[in-house]
């Protein structure tokens, strides 16, 4: 068994385009549910209306990427307000099962033939027919043009190696992941981070002393979204060839590992909890390809049955994440 | 005591029943190879083609019980009728072409067997044409002019078959006009059988999802995972290689799920809410053990989308505007059997009353010493005994696939939320007209966007009546 | 099994029964939560002792020699819905159904400014109820109510308390993550940095928050709790929690604050304490609404108490006048006869976060 490629391949992917990823839409989902205990389970609709929001408007409507960029924030606004005005009033499960299912109706109607003309349907992002009689545009061709790397270079820092393209949605993701940090920070010591804190606690109690709790929650959603769908901008920004099938309602339980291992509710949790993720799920698909080879599916159906006994073992164990501290966690115990 | 024993006998006795129905299904189609089935069918389909548009997944089951092909297809055999000595033969050569709105798919051309398959690219609606100049001349279209199948609806992961009768020489009928007005009508009837059933299914499965969450208050998004694995166990005894008989092979499953969903009770749920774990820490778990589990499926079933041997072909049973297969008749009369069972356990036994009791105020039930512990164990077994035989039903009537679960479970909450969160019967209600709000978008809208329309039910239930049909508002907060 | 099928089968039939059998298991946890309070040993210091003989002492003071508050009610009679001179809360036809059920039916009910007014009543008289719907937390079948002089009818419960009318809960929401400090802080209303675009500019907040800061400080030494301000609410004992939600409530700077039993769970020594903030709070000026079971506590500390019973007001007077009325005899000691045998008694349809 090959251990130095396993665990340079897994330290790549660790800090690759898709951990990065990964870790911007947790930042977005650790402020609805860490900080404001939103039981946020659709964060990967937020993706996808931000991936789509900037795929579509490039590749059919041949938008500069700032302007789809905005387009992509915007219906993430708007899918956020949509979800929050009719279950934010309502108890938390109602939501957690709304969220989840929005995602799931979102991503049938982009796969739909009925929608093909605009989302591509089941062909995805790159369907030539997008274009229409225009001239045909990736969706992440204004991204790869800004670029300083030369795309199908390699560049290596020690054991680790990385394409240009890769390199190129890393540095601009992790900037993104630090901005989005920075910003949490600054939210959180103010009182605003305290009302949604309390909010999380018990909105009663915030009620009762004159908090209005729908619209702090309705702006915690709206922000997280927001994030969540940059998060997908730049999903598309690595992957042109976008696909519903890119949209599964897994992702989101993957980030819900991310921001539980890292711990809910702590500013870099869910940097520490991609980083983590990804090293370990890198590191399973490779040495059990190893373990079997040519039994791909297997693989990866293995794979995620381990994430479900992390994501099992870290809610019974370590509700606090791994670097919970004791005294928290016992609090957690509700 | 006497009637406790009743009570836990009760879901074994479901599962015999629907074992008995489901062996009698497969007698309804004594050979259960499509080639055989096919006269008798071909005469229903003669008169109106609209049934195969109707109906989505019935009928759609693949010629071969071991067609693993993951996607969509549309495919069928073509077989000259019946010739002396009571034989038919297949017919080779005969080309066919699938296209949508005028554009050409695919085609394919009949092969030794008098098989053809032709994949789409993804649900949606087709139009199949048969070239008569490729027929040999021994045989025609019973029905001239019907060598166009249109407006044939492939589901999300089915494939479909399409069904050209044919006849000898010299016995066809002219294009009369027939349809019409009395068409339409039987097309909305089929519709309203196929959402009954399907919504039927989703009630069986979402009754203990709903006493699950009544009882303990936790949401189980495991539960998906028992309905899968109830068609998992049934497929693995009742199917080659054991090929069980199919009577024995439900039992087992019903047996084996309720098993382990009691064992989930006893040695997972139970500790936890002995050490006080919070409701969303049990959810969060309980979509970890969905994500185990239907993995684990997946790695030994395999990701392909299999059919019960048992379910295929059947032939179209049609009194004046109705018209089913039986596998569709049995799947409709055992879950509402099982239904008004559970209806009348709820509200006879003192298990049931026992488990209104506890849903309804957990203080008050353990302070008139009902034994929670044992109600919730009853109440998970219960659930996963309803979720596996809800799986086989749905795996009889379209097919097994490690995530068919998974794919039921939003329509589950759907069914829940739209009756009211925590009534049992509202979560049979709710899941019926989920069930036909399904099959009804097919009548305007492409069908795999069916399940979407359905959960959008629950955007909307949300945004008007949050507390469901039946559901009493929440006091304060 | 003892309770047979019928009873508890069909709960909705047996809702009276359900409410006294729920009231017993309530009643059961709050002699858990005090025995609890006992065992972690609360600590308690001289100075809550000596301030336990100054109420005492005041108590009997007020035997003879009547506050401002008793004086402003001298020639109020004592009856159902009587008009006061100067109410702060006045409620108007208000009434509660849940299906067939009416949790609470009054027609009129008046709140004197200044004053401690005690809502007492058997359980299920629908005190508490009364309590979610004028502080917001539930909506009323029907009726109206103002609060100090506007109608707040139907207002949601965050306006409410900006105007100044708080209220606390019976199960105590301390927020168990946060400090007591931050717990305190949040009560502060009007706070810039709680806009979402201030927030991130500090300089903005940063004087008022050290204003409020100032203020949270001097509360929480005034509740004893100055040694616990940057411990987790979670980590204190049931009264500290009470202690610390009234300290919080009055950091809105309320003009009436709502106690829904705020003794329920509270050890005996830190009752008094408890005792002696409320009479404080009233002296200051601020108008208390109190639901209490232990009539002793009412007895002493209340200028006026307004008696429920099924949903109504069946009694009002000063304590005295209580005391010897036989419709509050009837309907509340016959009812706690019924329940002396399960020792003292709680109240199961309080918590509006059942």
């Amino acid at each position: 068994m090959d251990w130095g490629g396993i665990f340079s391949s897994a330290l790549s992917d660790m800090l690759g385009p898709s951990a990065a990823i990964y870790a911007l839409a947790a930042v977005g989902l650790n402020l609805h549910f860490g900080y404001t205990g939103l039981l946020n389970f659709g964060q990967v609709a937020f993706m996808l209306v931000g991936s789509y929001g900037v795929g579509v408007s490039v590749a059919k409507y041949g938008l500069p990427l700032s302007v789809s960029v905005l387009v992509a924030i915007l219906v993430s606004v708007v899918l956020a307000l949509l979800l929050g005005v009719p279950t934010l009033r309502l108890r938390g499960d109602y939501l957690a099962i709304a969220t989840i299912a929005v995602g799931e109706i979102l991503r049938l109607f982009v796969n739909s033939s009925y929608f093909e003309p605009l989302t591509g349907g089941s062909l995805g992002l790159t369907d030539p027919a997008l274009a229409g009689s225009g001239p045909q545009r990736l969706p992440n061709q204004g991204f790869t043009e800004l670029s300083p790397f030369v795309g199908g270079k390699t560049y290596d820092f020690g054991p680790l190696h990385f394409l240009g393209s890769d390199l190129w949605v890393m540095v601009v993701t992790w900037a993104l992941v630090i901005l989005a940090c920075v910003l949490m920070f600054l939210l959180m010591r103010s009182p605003w981070g305290r009302v949604l804190r309390s909010v999380r606690e018990d909105e009663l109690a915030a009620r009762s002393l004159g908090k209005n709790v729908f619209s702090f929650k309705m702006q915690s959603l709206v922000l997280g979204g927001v994030i969540g769908g940059l998060a997908g901008v730049m999903y598309t920004m690595n992957i042109p060839g976008q696909v519903p099938t890119n949209f599964m309602p897994e992702i989101t339980f993957y980030l819900w590992v991310i921001v539980i291992l890292g711990g809910a509710g702590r500013i870099v949790g869910p940097v520490i909890g991609a980083l983590i993720f990804w090293f370990v799920f890198s590191f399973l698909g490779s040495f059990l390809t190893d373990l079997f080879p040519g039994a791909n599916a297997n693989v990866g159906a293995v794979r995620i049955a381990v994430v479900g006994v992390i994501l099992m073992l870290l809610m019974v164990f370590r509700p606090a994440g791994i670097l919970g501290n004791k005294e928290e966690m016992r609090l957690e115990v509700r | 005591m006497r009637r406790r024993l009743l009570a836990i006998v009760m879901p074994i006795m479901f599962a015999t029943l629907i074992a008995l129905c489901g062996g009698g299904a497969a007698f309804a189609s004594p050979a259960a190879s499509p080639a055989t089935a096919h006269p008798d069918g071909a005469a229903a389909f003669g008169q109106s083609s609209s049934h195969l548009v109707a109906d989505g997944s019935s009928d759609a089951a693949a010629p071969s019980s071991s067609s693993g092909a993951q996607g969509e297809t549309i495919s069928g055999t073509l077989m000259a009728p019946i010739g002396e000595g009571g034989t038919r033969e297949p017919i080779e050569g005969v080309t066919i072409t699938v296209s949508q709105d005028g554009k050409e798919i695919g085609s394919a051309t009949s092969g030794k067997d008098g098989k053809w398959q032709i994949p789409v690219p993804h649900a949606g609606t087709y139009q199949v044409t048969l070239d008569v100049k490729t027929l040999p001349n021994t045989v025609q279209l019973q029905t001239a002019g019907k060598e166009t199948l249109k407006g044939l609806v492939v589901q999300p992961g089915f494939s479909k078959v399409a069904l050209f009768p044919l006849v000898k020489q010299g016995q066809g009928t002219g294009a009369t006009g027939g349809g019409g007005g009395s068409g339409q009508l039987e097309y909305l009837i089929s519709i309203f059988i196929t959402g009954l059933r399907f919504g039927l299914i989703i009630a069986m499965t979402a009754v203990g999802l709903s006493l699950i969450f009544g009882t303990t208050r936790l949401i189980n998004f495991a539960h998906g995972e028992l309905v899968t694995l109830g068609a998992v166990v049934a497929f693995a005894f009742g199917t080659s290689p054991l090929q069980w008989p199919f009577v024995i092979a439900i039992v087992l499953a019903v047996i084996a799920v309720a098993a382990l969903s009691g064992l989930l009770e006893f040695a997972l749920w139970r500790p936890l809410r002995k050490r006080g774990s919070g409701l969303i820490q049990m959810f969060i778990i309980s979509i970890g053990l969905s994500l185990l589990l239907r993995n684990g499926i997946q790695f030994f079933f395999g990701p392909d989308r299999q059919q019960f041997q048992q379910a295929t072909a059947q032939t179209q049973l049609t009194w004046g505007p109705f018209s089913a297969t039986p596998m569709d008749l049995i799947t409709i009369v055992v879950s509402i059997a099982i239904l008004v069972g559970v209806a009348v356990m709820l509200q006879r036994t003192r298990m049931g009353k026992a488990m209104r009791a506890l849903a309804d105020n957990r203080d008050l039930a353990e302070a008139s010493g009902i034994n929670v512990d044992r109600v919730i164990l009853q109440v998970w077994v219960i659930g996963g005994a309803l979720a596996a035989v809800g799986g086989i039903l749905f795996g009889l009537t379209s097919a097994v696939s490690f995530d068919m679960g998974f794919r039921l479970l939003l329509l589950m909450f759907a069914g829940i939320i739209l009756g009211g969160l925590g009534s049992a019967y509202g979560a049979m209600l709710g899941s019926i007209v989920v069930g036909l709000v399904a099959q009804y978008s097919t009548v305007w809208f492409p069908p795999e966007l069916q399940n979407a329309w359905a959960m959008l039910v629950l955007v909307v239930v949300l945004l008007v009546r949050p507390q469901g049909i039946l559901g009493r508002l929440q006091r304060a907060g | 099994m003892k309770s047979d099928d019928d009873e508890t089968g069909d709960a909705p039939a047996g809702f009276a029964s359900m409410t006294a059998e729920g009231a017993h298991a309530a009643a059961a946890e709050g002699a858990d939560a005090v025995a609890s309070a006992m065992d972690e040993g609360e600590a308690i210091d001289p100075s809550l002792a000596a301030g336990r003989e100054k109420v005492l002492h005041a108590q009997q003071e007020t035997a003879h020699e009547l506050s401002p508050a008793a004086r402003a009610l001298a020639g109020v009679t004592a009856e159902p819905g009587v008009h006061k001179p100067d109410p702060i809360l006045v409620a108007d036809q208000v009434s509660r159904r849940f299906g067939g059920l009416t949790a609470v039916d009054v027609h009129r009910l008046e709140v004197q400014r200044g004053t401690i007014t005690a809502l007492i009543g058997p359980n299920g008289a629908g005190k508490s109820t009364f309590f979610n719907l004028v502080s917001g937390f539930d909506k009323p079948t029907s009726g109206t109510w103002s609060f100090n002089g506007r109608d707040i009818t139907g207002m949601s419960a965050y306006r409410i308390a900006r105007l100044g009318m708080v209220r606390t809960f019976q199960l105590t929401k301390a927020l168990t993550r946060m400090t007591a400090l931050e717990n305190m802080m949040l009560g502060a209303t009007a706070q810039r940095g709680e806009r979402f675009l201030p927030s991130l500019l500090r300089p903005s907040w940063k004087g008022q928050e050290k204003t409020i800061e100032a203020r949270a400080d001097e509360l929480l030494r005034r509740f004893n709790l100055a040694h616990m301000r940057d411990d987790f609410a979670g980590t204190m004992s049931g009264g500290q929690r009470k202690l610390l939600e009234m300290a919080r409530a009055m950091m809105v700077d309320p003009a009436l604050i709502m106690l829904d039993e705020p003794m329920a769970g509270v050890n005996p020594a830190l009752t008094q304490s408890l005792l002696g903030h409320i009479q404080a709070l009233r002296d200051e000026g601020t108008t208390i609404i109190l639901v209490e079971h232990d009539m002793d506590v009412i007895m002493s500390i209340s200028d006026w108490i307004i008696c429920f019973a099924e949903g109504a007001v069946i009694a009002e007077g000063r304590p005295d006048d209580i005391r010897s009325n036989h419709a509050v005899i009837d309907a509340y000691l016959g009812a706690r006869r019924a329940l002396a045998t399960d020792g003292p008694d709680g109240e199961s349809d309080g918590g509006a976060g059942r």
